[in-house]
């Protein structure tokens, strides 16, 4: 509550030089041995960012060898990587290597960080009033499991898996690829870095819901939670449940590749199709894990910037369960033509096609919040309203792939890819952006540039679209995904691809100099810099938030709404 | 690698008996070319007439069949050069189940895909027009609105209840058993190749490779999907394909015949394919299967039966069904089986209802 916190910063102000609220540890105890969950968050986006750098050049190597039929540029990857560059399988192989390698670092290295544990350990125990989370130290075992986790997954790239260096699996690892399929040590490293982020996230999971669950500020019931709070409390859930099914998949695979069980080998009486309705059984809730943080954010920041409550708070949070809920009875549909039998592939069709329910009711809250409002257009906003739109359209999408019978032809294409990066790199990265301009001043207590922000936005926009509307077509067309190569029928849509990658690139200098400009020469921000919009807790708080915030916890009181747990009490009261 | 290794070796001896045999066809191959199809097919019909009339299985090299030229392609993508709008949708279908999908997608889904994202786009910019802060400086304070919440929860049910009719009716036709008398083919996935097992045609299989980057061009064909060996396929008919993975999983995926199923190792997935027209349709493999997973495509080629079974009398150890019946007939009873000389060469009903 407002009285209280503001008291309390008025505080910490006053003493700030000898406050204990502000005493930092020396730099290796304070980001090394951290149990801070703001420090903590800010490594989580910092470790988001560099893989995001990796994951994002891959990619480039990957737009760059498609933008024409034949292979151009794998011979000379191979070489750098200490291969034999002139082999022909060595190239093939390295392609499967770098889809691989895509795929795992942008979703288990970059959105999950950026958004669970970078905007998620920042902003939860601020916007419930807690003073940390739970459990702090796990909170620091969580993060450092995670770059564990990749240092492993990077290992991996220089040890043999099969043809060439590296697995080359794709982000799926379906056995007997993964097994018998690649001899050599590169995927059990992979598997192994799989292992160590998905016990870091078990753990960040069990401390965010006990953190939710039993460190709200006095007053805060659940049903006044910010919605940012409750994505993450269903998020949490679902890894909570999802991770396990991995984790005993994967370990399968361990055992199946080294210590000759049969588990996905029909030779011994195991199935293959057994990884795979496991691995989706965690792989469809893990892309809700993807995206519901994300529509926490842009509950929050289209609140905020158009002076109105979200509308309908309670559909809005029910809408995350039911999506987090349903997620996990759809996971087939991820398997159309693997030979299910016909009453399974029609269930799946239907169940699935029931997400976009939820998922509508979210959009048209979002809007309706914005209807009648005094909208501003501020940076987070407007990453805010591309990612209504452009979610939009890759929810749509996935109501065609929802359709067993229709799948038979678009399954393993570029719609798919199409697709999944409509939702993911458009919706998920927009999201974490939209986040990220909201909250950067916050963090680090110093302006981003408004005019960059906004660059970054359309250049980023016109870039990703560039790239991805195009596989719609290729998709539809016929070509197949995780292809290095192509018929020449395929060359102009990927062609124009490759030039939206540059350009997309291109906004990605514009933020890393944004980033720049703000830390070097940035204006201090206040308190409160988004005004009377910006109801939740840690716009009480000082930019950047004092090192040790709520010592004193503030108090929700019955004036207090869902929407606004800052403003003093009305003056007829 | 077990399996790999004796599948290529048994690839080379094929590829060799497949090698001899054009050899010893080409002279009257070259004949045939001059003829017309037709004519040839007839050739090939009398033929198996013949022998099937002497009770043997006998292969009569003479069959004339000959492989379509790059003219006859049907099922392919097509380059933006050409078409613009064809290279950005479906290829164009030649099955009755893809056509079907084809309309589904093109009337219903289309339409209501592109609705949805125009209206939300379009009350996104009516948003941002009218409640501008410009233009709107005192925001309402509305949080709900029971009616409209229950309006956009109902309207997306309905909508997709729509969807769901023609979905599952698709469904219920893809999953059509193939008949009993289906002539049963299959497909089987290798690292990174694919073989046609025909399974009701005296068992043999054909070894299909990708053609290197000149031969398909100077064959006339798009690089990267033509094979050596095609998957032959009687047309008009239906074709009970199975599907089956012998290394690590593949995906059998033709896009122009709406087909696509997975190679599993250890199952072996089926599914009715019935083509409506003569022609070559392209495919690849769509199941990521190690470093050549973007080499091993596919061809189909969709024959009369009469071309067909001329084909498969061409392959080693191949049978037509007629022979393979006239075979069983004869091991039945000694007696010779005069009735099934006549028209029995290719429809396997025939010589039943006559036996």
């Amino acid at each position: 509550m407002a009285t209280t916190a503001e008291g309390f910063d008025a505080h910490h102000e006053d003493h700030a030089a000898h406050d204990h609220a502000d005493h930092k540890p020396g730099f290796f105890a304070r980001w090394f041995m951290s149990t801070n969950h703001k420090d903590i968050g800010t490594l989580y986006l910092i470790f988001a960012i560099i893989a995001g750098i990796i994951g994002g050049v891959i990619s480039g190597a990957m737009r760059a060898e498609l933008a024409a039929p034949g292979l151009q540029y794998m011979g000379m990857i191979v070489d750098m990587m200490g291969g034999d560059g002139s082999s022909f399988d060595q190239q093939g192989h390295m392609w499967n290597v770098l889809i691989t390698a895509h795929g795992l670092i942008m979703v288990f290295f970059m959105v999950m960080p950026a958004m669970i544990g970078g905007f998620g350990n920042w902003f939860v125990p601020l916007m419930i009033g807690a003073p940390d989370m739970a459990f702090p130290r796990m909170n620091n075992i969580s993060f450092w499991l995670t770059v564990a986790g990749f240092f492993s997954l990077l290992f991996s790239l220089f040890v043999p898996g099969g043809v060439g260096l590296g697995a080359g699996t794709g982000w799926t690892v379906y056995a007997p690829l993964s097994t018998s399929g690649s001899v050599g040590p590169a995927v059990d490293f992979a598997i192994f870095s799989l292992h160590l982020a998905g016990a870091g996230s078990i753990l960040g999971a069990t401390n965010f819901i006990t953190t939710i669950f039993n460190m709200r500020a006095p007053g805060m019931t659940l049903h006044k939670m910010p919605l940012f709070v409750w994505s993450v409390l269903v998020t949490a859930f679902l890894l909570l449940l999802a991770l396990p099914v991995l984790a005993a998949a994967i370990t399968m695979l361990i055992t199946d590749r080294n210590f000759g069980t049969t588990f996905f080998d029909p030779a011994g009486g195991g199935d293959p199709v057994l990884y795979q309705h496991l691995f989706w059984f965690f792989g469809h809730p893990e892309v809700y894990i993807m995206i519901l943080p994300g529509f926490g954010m842009v509950s929050q920041i289209v609140a905020t910037f158009s002076r109105k409550p979200v509308f309908g708070y309670l559909g809005m949070a029910y809408a995350m369960v039911a999506i987090g809920v349903v997620g996990f009875i759809v996971w087939a549909h991820h398997m159309y033509t693997v030979g299910l039998d016909v009453n399974t592939k029609m269930y799946f069709t239907a169940a699935t096609m029931v997400i976009a329910v939820p998922t509508g009711i979210k959009i048209f809250s979002w809007i309706a919040t914005m209807w009648g409002g005094s909208i501003e257009f501020k940076s987070p906003m407007v990453w805010a309203m591309g990612f209504i739109f452009l979610f939009t359209v890759g929810g749509v999408t996935g109501v065609v792939l929802a359709n067993g019978g229709i799948d038979d032809n678009l399954h393993d294409s570029y719609y798919v890819v199409a697709h999944f990066h409509y939702v993911l790199s458009m919706g998920a990265v927009f999201s974490i952006f939209a986040g990220f301009y909201y909250w950067f001043p916050k963090m680090s207590g110093r302006w981003h540039s408004e005019f960059l922000s906004h660059l970054h936005f359309w250049v980023f926009f016109i870039g990703v679209n560039v790239i991805f509307f195009p596989q719609h077509f290729l998709g539809l067309n016929g070509m197949a995904r995780r292809y290095p190569d192509y018929t020449a029928a395929f060359e102009y849509w990927n062609q124009i691809s490759s030039y939206g990658y540059v350009i997309m690139a291109g906004s990605m200098i514009i933020f890393f100099v944004n980033i720049g400009y703000a830390l070097v020469a940035g204006k201090r921000a206040a308190g409160n810099y988004w005004g009377e919009g910006a109801t939740t807790l840690e716009w009480s708080l000082s930019s950047p938030p004092p090192f040790h915030q709520f010592e004193t916890l503030p108090v929700i009181e019955d004036h207090h709404s869902a929407d606004d747990h800052i403003s003093d009490r009305p003056a007829t009261a | 690698m077990n399996f790999g290794t004796i599948a290529r070796n048994k690839m080379h001896f094929l590829t060799m008996l497949v090698a001899a045999f054009m050899v010893a066809i080409a002279p009257s191959g070259a004949v045939a070319q001059d003829i017309s199809a037709p004519a040839s097919t007839v050739d090939a019909a009398e033929v198996v007439a013949e022998s099937v009339a002497d009770g043997e299985v006998v292969i009569d090299e003479t069959g004339g069949f000959e492989h379509f030229g790059p003219d006859r392609i049907l099922g392919q993508p097509t380059s933006a050069d050409e078409d613009m709008l064809a290279s950005m949708t479906f290829q164009d279908q030649y099955t009755a189940n893809g056509n079907y999908a084809l309309w589904m997608h093109d009337a219903i889904l289309l339409p209501i895909i592109f609705a949805i994202s125009l209206f939300v786009l379009g009350l996104l910019l009516w948003v941002i027009a009218r409640y501008r802060r410009a233009a709107n400086q005192v925001p309402s304070k509305t949080s709900h609105n029971t009616l409209i919440e229950i309006i956009w929860t109902v309207v997306p049910v309905i909508i997709l209840v729509v969807i769901a009719v023609p979905s599952i009716t698709l469904l219920a036709r893809q999953y059509q058993a193939p008949p009993e008398d289906a002539i049963t083919i299959k497909a089987n996935g290798y690292q990174w190749y694919w073989g046609y097992e025909y399974l009701d045609n005296g068992g043999f299989e054909v070894i299909s490779n990708m053609l290197d980057e000149s031969e398909a061009l100077s064959a006339g064909e798009p690089h990267q999907l033509a094979v050596d060996n095609r998957m032959v396929v009687p047309v008009g008919v239906p074709i009970r394909l199975q599907v089956f993975g012998a290394d690590v999983i593949h995906s059998f995926a033709v896009p122009s015949l709406w087909f696509k199923m997975d190679a599993v190792p250890g199952r072996i997935n089926e599914k009715i394919l019935l083509i409506e027209e003569e022609g070559i349709y392209y495919g690849q493999c769509m199941e990521l299967c190690g470093a050549r997973h973007g080499y091993m495509p596919i061809t189909v080629e969709a024959r009369s039966m009469e071309d067909y079974n001329a084909w498969v009398a061409m392959q080693p150890g191949g049978m037509t069904r007629a022979q393979i019946q006239a075979e069983d007939a004869a091991a039945a009873a000694p007696a010779p089986v005069e009735e099934a000389t006549d028209d029995g060469t290719e429809e396997g009903e025939a010589v039943e209802a006559a036996a």
